[in-house]
């Protein structure tokens, strides 16, 4: 193999300096600043910092509701990650055998993704609303009488739906895509080995699609956690109440509307760790078993 | 402040520009208190803040307690050298966003009283009376209910069944004066037997189908009130002028009911809504057309035109008196039921608070209220752990502002 080799030593930093800069700039120095504001009490005004230690970390665990809000956000992010993945498989696996009229039924799979957070969060609210809401009519009539705002399980029930349903269309065009790019000639060898389209999809299809799923896997825990706080926002009405909400709903609930910069600080670096941890064992553990071309 | 009301205050901005050709005020839309609150720190802190911001009740302690953030109302029109008098404004509007002292820090704009709303011809069905007091609204409900209503409904705990409650029987809310004299070492005094009967009997009532509970959502528990399905409801002065337009029933107003067990002589509730601050760093010309505004605010006409428009209440006695000499409340009785309830004897505690980080603590409080009412604690529980989270939340505030 030909080895390239840049003649200047220092052309390739140059190169590689926008992106380190970005980098810098929109990742590194925000967190760095997130970790030290964590231990300090900040009046909002002035910026006027006291050095408090540990304090806002051992406050935010202390908080009876942490405990709660965590167990919460794993349950929600475990749900909407798998749901929303194992549904989108499935529409990208049956719009792909479908021969006629394949684009219409792609276009109307995909339309969900151009709506915002917010806009799903609002429509989840007409849909699920408790006096005229829909849904909440139809589950009426098998008995569950459905309370959004009021009670616990029915809310977290809703937005659990609502995230779920934004994000399938994402994860239904990565899911067609791989599809389409598995050779025809693997397909039709598989067809003459094996007749059970279920043994050919879990031991062929599924297998080559693995990169894609693996990738499908971050962005989509990435999404459950970060992104979905602006449908739970407008879904608890600008008032959680008793109704569950996410951790980063919390650190936006206290730093933004409580101007509590401290505390929201050290919650975000909870989670930043969080997060460390999750993409390394996610690394670590499961992209080994992903077979990349 | 959007929708209708935002638009009367653009309204009362073109008749000031009109007014005068000196000064321009442009109003700004930033969203919601909090958001604007937060946008408002943020600016501050960049150096680019507006003349005039409008502050929320719970947000008082934040901006009061930066010291040097605002200029007082009270130093910014007399340093301009318009006339000022404390003594014009009426005492329960007065107080809620001055100092110890009894300064006007902020200048009250949209002040609202938490009121009883109720729909006429439901009691009549039932033949009832609108209750005074609790004990009165207990002897009714079954037969409200009975009559097809969900009795009661409210839409804002922590301020009509909280605050204003222990406002409305003089209970001491917090330490240190309601917390007025300062953040240092101000802990909540929510955890009281007062507060705690009144839950118990909330939740027997929920039990017993005499009073809904729609969650913590404004809207929420207002709706149901005006499709007719409730027949009590407690919500803000200021809800009138929208309740006008949206309802197709009769409805009248009374003020908010008490406890005679608890206290037999009732005293006022405080005002609820928000205050405009003067931000500091701006120059003295600028200084003095917002002193200006204020002054042109607070004058007779404007606050009649803003009180009739939107439902909240005159922050002066002159123009209570102009709006009474008009004859407007013979005809709406009900606009005048916020400004009875206002000027009702004041006591010791019920000026109102000034609490810091107090947007959380009522969160604290719509989470333990909403497990209340779930079921899934115990009045006793939920106010001990109000009591404890609200002081840590006290505790850290005192910290960031010393």
């Amino acid at each position: 193999m030909k080895k390239a080799q840049f003649s200047n030593p220092w052309l390739p930093y140059a190169l590689l300096a926008p992106q380190m800069l970005i980098i810098a700039i929109f990742f590194l120095w925000p967190a760095a600043e997130a970790i030290r504001s964590s231990f300090y009490l900040e009046d909002p005004f002035f910026g006027n910092a006291t050095f408090v230690g540990l304090q806002n970390y051992t406050d935010a665990f202390r908080a009876s509701d942490y405990q709660r809000t965590a167990w919460f956000t794993a349950l929600f992010v475990t749900l909407v990650s798998l749901l929303s993945l194992a549904i989108g498989l499935m529409l990208a696996v049956s719009a792909d055998r479908v021969l006629r009229g394949q684009s219409s039924y792609k276009t109307l799979l995909m339309w969900v993704y151009a709506i915002a957070p917010p806009v799903a969060g609002l429509i989840g609210v007409m849909l699920f609303d408790q006096h005229i809401g829909p849904l909440v009519d139809f589950f009426a009539l098998f008995g569950w009488e459905m309370r959004l705002g009021v009670n616990y399980w029915d809310t977290g029930i809703a937005i659990i739906i609502v995230s779920t349903w934004k994000q399938i269309p994402y994860n239904f065009i990565f899911f067609l895509s791989g599809l389409q790019s598995i050779p025809n000639s693997v397909k039709e060898a598989a067809r003459i080995d094996c007749r059970s389209e279920r043994r050919r999809f879990w031991t062929i299809t599924f297998p080559l699609l693995a990169p894609t799923s693996f990738f499908l896997l971050i962005l989509n825990i990435t999404y459950a956690m970060f992104e979905t706080f602006g449908t739970i926002d407008q879904m608890v009405k600008d008032q959680p109440g008793n109704s569950p909400v996410t951790l980063v709903y919390k650190v936006y609930r206290d730093g933004f509307r409580g101007n509590d910069l401290g505390g929201s600080a050290a919650q975000s670096v909870v989670l930043m760790v969080l997060v460390l941890i999750l993409t390394i064992v996610q690394f670590r553990l499961i992209e080994r078993r992903v077979h990349y071309n | 402040m959007g929708g209708q009301l935002g638009e009367t205050v653009n309204e009362l901005a073109n008749r000031f520009n009109e007014s005068q050709s000196d000064y321009r005020i442009t109003p700004v839309y930033k969203g919601g208190y909090e958001d604007t609150l937060t946008a408002t720190i943020a600016a501050f802190r960049a150096g680019e803040q507006p003349n005039i911001v409008q502050v929320f009740d719970a947000g008082a302690a934040t901006i009061i307690g930066a010291e040097g953030a605002v200029i007082p109302v009270a130093d910014l029109i007399t340093e301009a050298g318009v006339d000022f008098n404390a003594e014009d404004y009426i005492p329960g509007v007065r107080f809620f966003y001055a100092d110890s002292a009894g300064k006007m820090v902020g200048m009250p704009f949209n002040s609202s009283a938490p009121i009883m709303y109720y729909n006429t011809a439901a009691l009549e069905e039932a033949g009832v009376e609108a209750p005074k007091t609790w004990e009165e609204f207990e002897a009714i409900a079954p037969a409200l209910k009975e009559a097809g209503y969900v009795p009661l409904a409210q839409s804002h705990t922590p301020w009509i069944f909280t605050e204003n409650f222990h406002s409305r029987h003089n209970i001491p809310f917090a330490t240190n004066n309601n917390g007025f004299d300062g953040a240092q070492g101000t802990q909540i005094l929510v955890n009281n037997d007062a507060i705690k009967t009144h839950f118990t009997k909330l939740k027997e009532w929920l039990d017993a189908g005499y009073y809904g509970y729609y969650g913590a959502g404004w809207g929420d528990n207002q709706a149901p009130f005006e499709n007719g399905e409730v027949a009590i409801w407690l919500g803000s002065s200021g809800s009138f002028g929208g309740l006008k337009n949206s309802v197709d029933f009769d409805f009248s107003a009374d003020v908010l009911p008490y406890w005679e067990a608890i206290n037999p002589n009732p005293t006022a509730s405080f005002i609820g809504g928000a205050a405009l601050f003067a931000m500091s760093g701006k120059s003295d010309e600028e200084n003095r057309a917002a002193a200006e505004f204020f002054k042109f605010l607070s004058s007779a006409d404007v606050q009649a035109f803003w009180h009739k428009e939107t439902g909240y209440v005159p922050i002066t006695t002159a123009a209570y008196e102009q709006v009474k000499a008009e004859g407007y409340y013979d005809e709406t009785p009900q606009a005048e039921v916020g400004i009875t309830q206002l000027n009702l004897p004041t006591g010791d505690y019920s000026k109102g608070y000034r609490l810091g980080f107090y947007v959380q603590i009522r969160d604290v409080m719509n989470r333990e209220y909403g497990r209340i009412f779930a079921g899934e604690t115990d009045v006793e529980t939920a106010f001990a752990t109000i009591e404890e989270e609200g002081n840590r939340l006290l505790e850290r505030f005192a910290q960031t502002s010393n």
